[in-house]
C-alpha cells in the first residue's frame, strides 16, 4: 500500500442553488460588458433587441475594469442588489 | 535528556501478544536493542542477569527494533524478560535515540534517573549494584567498553517516515491510500493531478524531505490560488514540488515564484484563463543559480537540467492542483503552449558587463531573486549571424520583435529578450548598454500611425474612425513597438557559440493584464 499526500486544495465545491426560472423576463436587467474589444457593440445590439421586445423591463449597464480579471466584489454586489437578471457578454 | 525529565509514555506488545505499558507506577528499566548489533548481543545477557536480580522491584521494558530480530534474540539468549516489539520504531523515535543499546532508568513516576548509551562495563556494573545485583554474571568476562550501533530510527530511509508519522509531524494534507493492486502512477493520472507527464508519488517521506529545504512553517499560507482560491501552504507547494521531481534545495525558489504569481499585479487568474495561451516564464538571478545547479549556458531554455525543468513544473502543478486551473475548465487557451509544462531559467549574469535583471529591478547583486514574466509565445529565435555593429544587431532585434502579437500591433505588449553571449560581445564591443539596445529597438520599430491603421491587408491596428478624427500631425506621429523602453526586459543566457538570441513575447500588459513581479528567494 502506497500512501500519498493530496496535492489539491481538498475543497469540496459547494453546490449552489439556481435562482428559480420563471419563464419570463421582468423588472431590471443588468448588461455586463467584460471589456473585451467590441463588447459594447454586442451589448448595444442586445439592449436594442431587448428594449424592442420587452419595453417594460428596465436596463442597467455595467462594465468590468478589465476582461483579464474577475469582476471586483463591489461590482458583483451592486449588480446583484440592483437587478433581477444579468446578461454577461463577451466579444472580439 | 535531563535527569528528572518525564520520559515518553508507550504501550508495546511482546512476542506472545502481551501488552506492556510505561509508566507502570514502578521503577522501570527501558532499553532499546537491535539484533544485528554486536554491542546489543553483549548487553542481552547483562539485561537478563539484571532482570533476575531486580524483577521484583523494577519493571523491565526491553524493546527490540525488528520483529525477526526479536525472535532471534529470544532464541539465542532466552532472557526471561518479555522482549517488546518496536518494529514500527515509533517508541525509539519518541525517545530520540541515535544509538542502540540505549538504556533509560526511570522512577515510579516515569521520570528519568539515569541514561546509558552503548556498553561501558563500569557504568553497567554500578547500575547493577543500584538495582540489586546481576546474579550469575561474571563481569570480568565482559569487554570494558563497546560503542553502540546506529538505531534503526535514525536510518535515513526510515527517519523521514517516522518524522512524517510522529505526533508533531508538520504534515496536515489529506492522506490518500493507493491500494496494492493499483499502479500509483496510473492512479495519479486518473485523479487529474498530472500535467500529462508522469509524476513522482508525493509520499509523506518525500514531502518531509522536500520540507527540509525551507525553514518556513509547513502550514504558513502564502495566499489564495485562483480560480478555486485554494489556500497555498508551504506543505501543498512541497507536495507539488515532489510530484514535479524537485530536490529540497529548489523549494525556496518555488516558494518565491509562487509568491510572485499570487500578487494582484501578476494576475495568475487571467494568465491561466486567457484564450491566448499565456504562461509564466521564471527568470532566476543571484547566487542560488549556482547553489542548486541551474543551467544558464548551453541550452539554458531547453531540456536537460533538473532544476530548470522541475522548478517551473512545480509552480505550474501548484496552479493546477491547488488553484484548480485545468484545460477545459477555467484554462481556456485556444492552442495551448508547451511552456505551460515548465519555463524557468537563470540569467548568465557573469557573461555581460550589464546589470542583471534583478539589479535593474532594485535588488542587490548578492540577492537571489525570481522574476515572473507572462509570455504567450517564444522563445522565438532572432537569427543574426551577419551584423558586426551593435547598431545593426540591436536593429535586428527590433525588426524581429515587430512580430510580437502582430507587426501592426504597437504599444500592445512587452517582451523578454534573451541575448546570447556572441550577441553580447557584438553589442559591448561598441559600448552598448542595455538602455542603448532598448533605444535602438524603439528607433527601428517606430512607424507612422498611418501605417498602423486597419486596412485591406489586415484589420489589426489602430481603428480607422479614430485615426481619421485626428489632425495631420497626430496621424504622422511615429509609434515605436513598445509603449516604453521598460517594456523590453533583457537577460543574458546561452552557449558561447552561436549568434542566436531569443525573445518571449508578452501578454496584455499593465493594469489590464499582467505586470512582471520579482521576489527575493529566502534561502535556508
Amino acid at each position: 500500500m502506497t500512501t500519498i499526500l493530496d496535492p489539491t486544495d481538498e475543497r469540496v465545491p459547494v453546490t449552489r442553488q439556481l435562482t428559480p426560472r420563471t419563464g419570463a423576463i421582468t423588472g431590471k436587467v443588468a448588461f455586463l460588458d467584460i471589456s473585451k474589444p467590441r463588447g459594447n457593440v454586442l451589448i448595444d445590439q442586445l439592449e436594442a433587441r431587448l428594449a424592442e421586445r420587452l419595453p417594460e423591463v428596465s436596463i442597467n449597464r455595467y462594465a468590468k475594469p478589465t476582461f483579464t480579471k474577475p469582476a471586483p466584489d463591489a461590482l458583483r454586489a451592486e449588480i446583484s442588489r440592483d437587478n433581477d437578471f444579468v446578461i454577461e457578454a463577451l466579444a472580439d | 535528556m535531563q535527569a528528572g525529565q518525564a520520559l515518553p509514555a508507550f504501550l508495546l506488545a511482546d512476542e506472545a501478544g502481551g501488552e506492556h505499558s510505561f509508566p507502570s507506577g514502578k521503577r522501570s528499566l527501558i532499553c532499546f536493542v537491535k539484533e544485528d548489533c554486536p554491542t546489543c548481543q553483549v548487553v542481552m545477557p547483562v539485561l537478563a542477569a539484571l532482570y533476575e536480580g531486580a524483577a521484583a522491584s523494577v519493571d523491565f521494558r526491553i524493546a527490540g527494533q525488528t520483529t525477526d530480530g526479536n525472535s532471534a534474540l529470544v532464541e539465542r539468549f532466552a532472557p526471561g524478560f518479555p522482549l517488546l516489539d518496536d518494529a514500527s520504531l515509533k517508541v525509539s523515535f519518541a525517545y530520540d535515540i541515535d544509538t542502540v543499546p540505549s538504556l533509560f532508568l526511570s522512577d515510579g513516576e516515569g521520570r528519568l534517573e539515569q541514561a546509558l548509551v552503548g556498553f561501558v562495563r563500569d557504568e553497567w556494573q554500578a547500575l547493577a549494584e543500584d538495582l540489586g545485583g546481576a546474579p550469575g554474571l561474571d563481569w570480568a568476562e565482559l569487554p570494558e567498553w563497546r560503542p553502540g550501533c546506529g538505531s534503526l530510527s535514525v536510518d535515513p530511509t526510515i527517519a523521514d517516515r517516522l518524522r512524517a508519522e510522529a505526533e508533531n509531524s508538520p504534515l496536515r494534507a489529506r492522506k490518500i491510500e493507493i491500494a496494492p493492486a493499483d499502479d500509483e502512477f496510473e492512479f495519479m493520472f486518473d485523479q487529474g493531478f498530472s500535467d500529462g507527464l508522469p509524476l513522482v508519488p508525493p509520499t509523506p517521506e518525500r514531502v518531509m524531505r522536500m520540507l527540509s529545504g525551507t525553514a518556513r512553517d509547513a502550514q504558513e499560507v502564502l495566499g489564495a490560488m485562483p480560480p478555486n482560491m485554494g489556500d497555498v501552504t508551504i506543505e501543498k507547494l512541497a507536495i507539488n514540488a515532489v510530484m514535479a521531481g524537485c530536490k529540497p534545495d529548489y523549494l525556496p525558489v518555488i516558494i518565491a515564484a509562487t509568491e510572485a504569481i499570487l500578487t494582484e499585479e501578476y494576475n495568475i487568474h487571467g494568465v491561466m484563463a486567457t484564450t491566448m495561451g499565456a504562461s509564466p516564464v521564471m527568470v532566476i538571478n543571484g547566487p542560488v543559480r549556482e547553489r542548486i545547479g541551474m543551467n544558464m549556458k548551453l541550452g539554458a531554455l531547453g531540456q536537460g537540467n533538473r532544476a530548470n525543468a522541475t522548478i517551473g513544473r512545480a509552480v505550474r502543478l501548484a496552479v493546477r492542483n491547488i488553484g484548480g486551473a485545468k484545460p477545459g475548465g477555467t484554462e481556456r487557451s485556444t492552442l495551448g503552449n508547451p511552456m505551460k509544462f515548465t519555463m524557468c531559467f537563470p540569467e548568465f549574469e557573469e557573461r555581460s558587463p550589464w546589470d542583471p535583471l534583478h539589479v535593474e529591478r532594485g535588488y542587490e547583486a548578492t540577492d537571489s531573486v525570481v522574476t515572473v514574466f507572462t509570455m504567450t509565445s517564444g522563445p522565438t529565435l532572432i537569427v543574426d549571424q551577419d551584423s558586426r555593429q551593435a547598431s545593426q544587431l540591436a536593429g535586428s532585434f527590433g525588426l524581429s520583435l515587430e512580430s510580437a502579437f502582430h507587426p501592426k500591433a504597437h504599444f500592445a505588449t512587452e517582451v523578454l529578450l534573451v541575448v546570447c553571449p556572441e550577441h553580447v560581445d557584438t553589442l559591448i564591443r561598441d559600448g552598448y548598454s542595455k538602455a542603448d539596445v532598448r533605444a535602438r529597438i524603439q528607433e527601428v520599430t517606430a512607424r507612422p500611425l498611418s501605417e498602423l491603421v486597419e486596412n485591406e491587408t489586415s484589420a489589426v491596428g489602430f481603428k480607422r474612425a479614430a485615426f481619421e478624427a485626428m489632425d495631420a500631425a497626430a496621424q504622422a506621429r511615429a509609434l515605436p513597438k513598445f509603449k516604453t523602453p521598460d517594456d523590453i526586459h533583457m537577460v543574458v543566457a546561452g552557449a558561447d557559440a552561436g549568434k542566436f538570441s531569443g525573445a518571449f513575447h508578452g501578454w496584455a500588459t499593465g493594469e489590464i493584464g499582467s505586470i512582471s513581479v520579482s521576489k527575493k528567494i529566502e534561502e535556508v
